[in-house]
């Protein structure tokens, strides 16, 4: 029962780690109706920059309080999502308006090849160090319920503190500001949006902005967690599973999604995987997703899809 | 012009008992009965979000309703599909024009056609004799319609390039295409003119007359109403409030006071 | 000038109905069969054979099955190279286990496994639509490199996960030269493009189009969802297959399950979509386009004087490739076939500018 409360907690806090990289999905699709294949791509590029800054700042400045090279660090990085952002509406949205999914998907791998390449490019390709100052002890929790105590890792925890945080912050900024109202207009509606004088270019690029900015955090988790390295991007794809599950455009959808996948995923490798050799996790979120999808097309939250004839 | 001429209207072909829709909360119609003779013109008429649509959507399969049913030839069911409904030999056109946009003309007729046309996969991929002659002959049926719509300059322009009233035109060609014994037009003059309103009416009255269609046809244009249909039914927030030949509903007091807008 | 139609009347819906109704059309295509046919055998090195021709042959028809799926039918899907894959084992298990099994047989068998594989994975495009069927396709993508990976039966028991085959024989006639191998591809392209060809422009074809522009009027047209959505994730699985096979077998000769990961899906969506969707030519330009680009891009530094490390080519390449995607989504959505579509109105005009 232990080594179960485990694994589940285990899950959960992957699925919240999921469950970050889903919500930038989440926050360029309800604006501007992209799925943004490049959001792994952002992440990587994200915490490439940060990892990288963070040793140059006190190689150049001689600064050594880690805490400020941190923090310097990761305004270079949110500037540099930022620019990203700009240059993506600038090159590529503003050129697509009104064109169809597929051509958008599309564009985004495109921009994701492009910014793999260049991130690589720009700050190399062996794996970096992220250090914020998460704990990397593990803790045990519960020694009187059961022997010898249950084994959580801190940093999850922390994690996904952070995680909640950011959610909130999104929410509200989504619900209660008039920038987060007309971000929800323009999901609905690019040309009605534009008729009534939202400025379409200087939403997309706030809203690939926040993206960006969210892909930094996850990317800085992430980082912490595993290390900077190129293999970060993919894992992002499995938050694509995600994002199905909780519908393509709800936020709360893509927390519950991560966190069913997460959980879904330990769970089945540890207690399915030992009898067909393994390996399940590279699957499981897919085929969870689609069965998942055959019962309720839309995902869990997702807006269903009306036609009218 | 009495829409009356050589036709002889004949036994009751479509009978709609008791039909009852709602969406959620909203009652789109209620009790509605009313049938349609063979070969006969009937209008539907009434004025906006009256029902009319959905009326011809529940005839046609595509939506599905709570209570009452429909009866085609003495065929009584409930729950149509839109294929079934097809395979019987009802047709439609649609009020927003749900013609392919990415095929030409002479395909989108084409794809009319596709009930009747029998060839295996294997045989189409090979093209040999029988798929190949199946081909031919349904294009030559298809060209029939065409010359009957007078759209030949367009054949094999992709519909979505042409201007409004040739694409009802496609509309209708893909309807007439699959030899319905029933039409359901759903305004099938929205947004035209009158040169292309004349077109259309001698199009609707010629496909009666030449092939016998019974014709089942959403209209607002009055004008066109009273001329080429035998009888109409009105309907209002959806309920039949006349049913009638043009002229019993033209006096019917109830139809003069939902148009004209008195209380509810 | 040249390129005119006049006096090339249709006086039957035959001559109308051909796939190239200009005579001027038939006569470049009787000169291009001739030079793929016969002189490109005689005078291509095997450099290029090996490295530009078979890839491009192979990759062209794998890019005219997903084009069936993706740009006929309007079915997107990222798991193709999990059918290539599907193609490949089932073929080489065929190949392998049966003794004496011909070539063709065993490539076939590779497309009719990948074609119930196709029905089977389609089933949930029955419900599913548009994005989350795109994501719902990666299932089948990494479930198959799973399954390929560690189901042993696969790879015949295979230690380090590769499988190869040699000494491949067409009704007796030894395939051990390039030139060899190319026809064999070159053949199996233009038979399965041909038979492509007439299925897009039959019925089935516009079934497949009329779900694409609009499902909810197609139902009313009396076209079957189902057989129709179903029908074109089979002949588009099969096509795929037996690309996959002919990949496995005649390009590799000894592949492992990561020569149909998911990098493989996204090239063969880029070679449709660059080549334009719903175009059978569109794919092959695709095709070309994809495959020629990499060697390009490694060609020009070389000619420039350019030194350049590996790594720092493969990340250029990357970028490259990136920008030029998104280039050309922008210029052209509808992709090279609309470009070769519009030269060919311009040539129509020549040398008159309207």
């Amino acid at each position: 029962m232990g080594f179960f409360l485990e694994t589940l907690f285990g899950g959960l806090m992957a699925g919240m780690l999921y469950a970050l990289v889903a919500i930038g999905f989440v926050l360029i699709f309800k604006a501007s109706g992209v799925f943004n294949f490049a959001q792994g791509a952002m992440v990587l590029f994200a915490a490439l920059t940060m990892a990288r800054f963070a040793e140059w700042i006190p190689r150049w400045t001689g600064l050594d309080n880690m805490l400020l090279v941190n923090l310097l660090a990761a305004c270079v990085a949110a500037a540099a999502m930022v620019v990203v952002a700009w240059l993506v509406e600038r090159l590529v949205l503003r050129h697509l308006v009104n064109q169809e999914g597929i051509t958008l998907l599309m564009a985004t791998l495109g921009i994701s090849y492009f910014l793999d390449g260049a991130g690589q490019l720009l700050f190399g390709s062996s794996t970096y160090k992220i250090d914020v100052g998460m704990p990397k002890d593990p803790m045990i929790v519960l020694e009187n319920v059961f022997p010898g105590g249950l084994l959580l890792s801190k940093e999850d925890l922390y994690a996904a503190a952070m995680a909640a945080v950011l959610v909130v912050l999104l929410s509200l900024f989504f619900q209660k500001t008039k920038t987060g109202r007309a971000l929800r207009a323009v999901a609905d509606d690019h040309q009605a949006a534009q008729s009534i004088g939202i400025p379409l270019a200087r939403i997309w690029v706030i809203v690939w902005s926040v993206g960006g900015l969210v892909a930094l955090v996850a990317g800085i988790i992430w980082g912490s967690k595993l290390g900077v390295q190129y293999s970060i991007s993919l894992v992002a794809l499995k938050a694509f599973p995600v994002v199905i599950l909780g519908g393509l455009t709800s936020v709360p959808g893509a927390i519950l999604g991560g966190l069913i996948i997460g959980v879904g995923e330990k769970l089945s490798e540890i207690y399915i995987g030992p009898m067909v050799g393994g390996g399940i996790e590279n699957w499981f979120a897919y085929v969870l997703a689609l069965a998942f999808l055959l019962v309720r097309p839309q995902g869990l939250f997702g807006d269903k899809i009306i036609d009218r004839v | 012009m009495n829409g009356m001429s050589n036709r002889k209207t004949g036994e009751v072909i479509l009978d709609v008992q008791n039909i009852s829709l709602s969406f959620g909360g909203v009652k789109a119609l209620t009790d509605i009965s009313f049938d349609v003779r063979e070969h006969e013109v009937r209008a539907i008429i009434g004025p906006n979000g009256a029902g009319k649509s959905s009326m011809l959507n529940c005839i046609n399969g595509v939506y599905q309703p709570q209570q009452g049913q429909i009866t085609f030839r003495g065929q009584h069911f409930r729950h149509m599909n839109s294929r079934q409904v097809a395979e019987m030999g009802v047709a439609r056109t649609f009020q927003n024009l749900a013609l392919f946009k990415g095929m030409s003309v002479l395909d989108n007729i084409m794809t009319g056609r596709n009930l009747k046309m029998k060839s295996g996969l294997l045989a189409q991929a090979l093209r040999w004799g029988p798929a190949a002659r199946e081909e031919i002959a349904q294009r030559e049926f298809v060209e029939r319609i065409i010359d009957f719509l007078e759209i030949q300059l367009h054949r094999k322009t992709p519909v979505g390039r042409l201007p409004y009233g040739l694409q009802k035109r496609v509309d209708l060609g893909r309807a007439l295409a699959m030899e319905p014994q029933v039409l359901l037009l759903d305004e099938p003059m929205a947004g035209m003119n009158v040169e292309e309103k004349q077109d259309m009416s001698r199009f609707i009255l010629d496909v009666n007359d030449e092939f016998g269609t019974t014709i089942v046809l959403i209209e607002h244009d009055m004008g066109v109403v009273m001329d080429i249909s035998d009888r109409v039914v009105v309907l209002d927030y959806g309920k039949k409030i006349g049913d009638g030949t043009p002229d019993e509903v033209r006096n019917n007091e109830d139809v003069i006071r939902a148009y004209l807008g008195t209380e509810h | 000038m040249f390129y005119r139609e006049n006096g090339q009347f249709k006086t039957s819906y035959q001559s109308d109905l051909q796939i190239f109704p200009i005579a001027q059309d038939r006569i470049a295509l009787a000169l291009f069969a001739l030079v793929a046919f016969v002189a490109v055998p005689m005078l291509a090195s095997d450099y290029l054979f090996r490295a530009v021709l078979v890839p491009f042959l192979i990759l062209s028809l794998a890019a005219i099955g997903l084009n069936v799926l993706v740009g006929y039918c309007g079915q997107i899907s990222l798991g193709t190279g999990a059918f290539m894959a599907v193609g490949a084992y089932a073929a080489y298990n065929l190949n392998v286990r049966i003794e004496g099994m011909p070539l063709l047989l065993s490539l076939i068998g590779g497309g009719v496994c990948a074609m119930a594989f196709g029905i089977l994975f389609g089933i949930p495009s029955l419900r599913i639509r548009g994005l989350y069927l795109a994501v719902a396709t990666l299932a089948a993508q990494f479930f198959t490199d799973w399954f390929t990976n560690r189901v042993a039966w696969v790879t015949n028991g295979s230690s380090s996960g590769s499988v190869s085959v040699s000494a491949l024989s067409l009704f007796g006639l030894p395939l051990d030269t390039p030139a060899r191998k190319y026809l064999l591809c070159l053949s199996l392209l233009v038979l399965l493009g041909l038979a492509a060809k007439n299925l897009v422009r039959g019925a089935i074809g516009r079934e497949w189009m009329a779900m694409r522009d609009m499902d909810v009027a197609a139902a009313v047209i009396g076209i079957r969802p189902v057989y129709a959505k179903l029908s074109a994730f089979a002949v588009s699985s099969f096509i795929v297959g037996v690309a996959g096979a002919l990949w496995g077998f005649v390009h590799l000769g000894a592949w492992e399950p990561a020569a149909f990961g998911i990098d493989k899906s996204f090239q063969l969506l880029f070679m449709v979509i660059i080549g334009g969707l719903g175009s059978i030519v569109g794919a092959v330009f695709g095709a070309a386009f994809i495959v020629l680009l990499p060697l390009f891009l490694n060609f020009v530094p070389h000619w420039l004087g350019l030194a350049i490390s590996t790594g720092t080519a493969s990340f250029l390449e990357h970028m490259i490739f990136g920008a030029l995607i998104v280039f050309f989504l922008i210029v052209e959505p509808h992709g090279l076939a609309a470009l070769w579509a519009t030269a060919r109105q311009k040539l129509r005009l020549w040398p008159f500018p309207h």
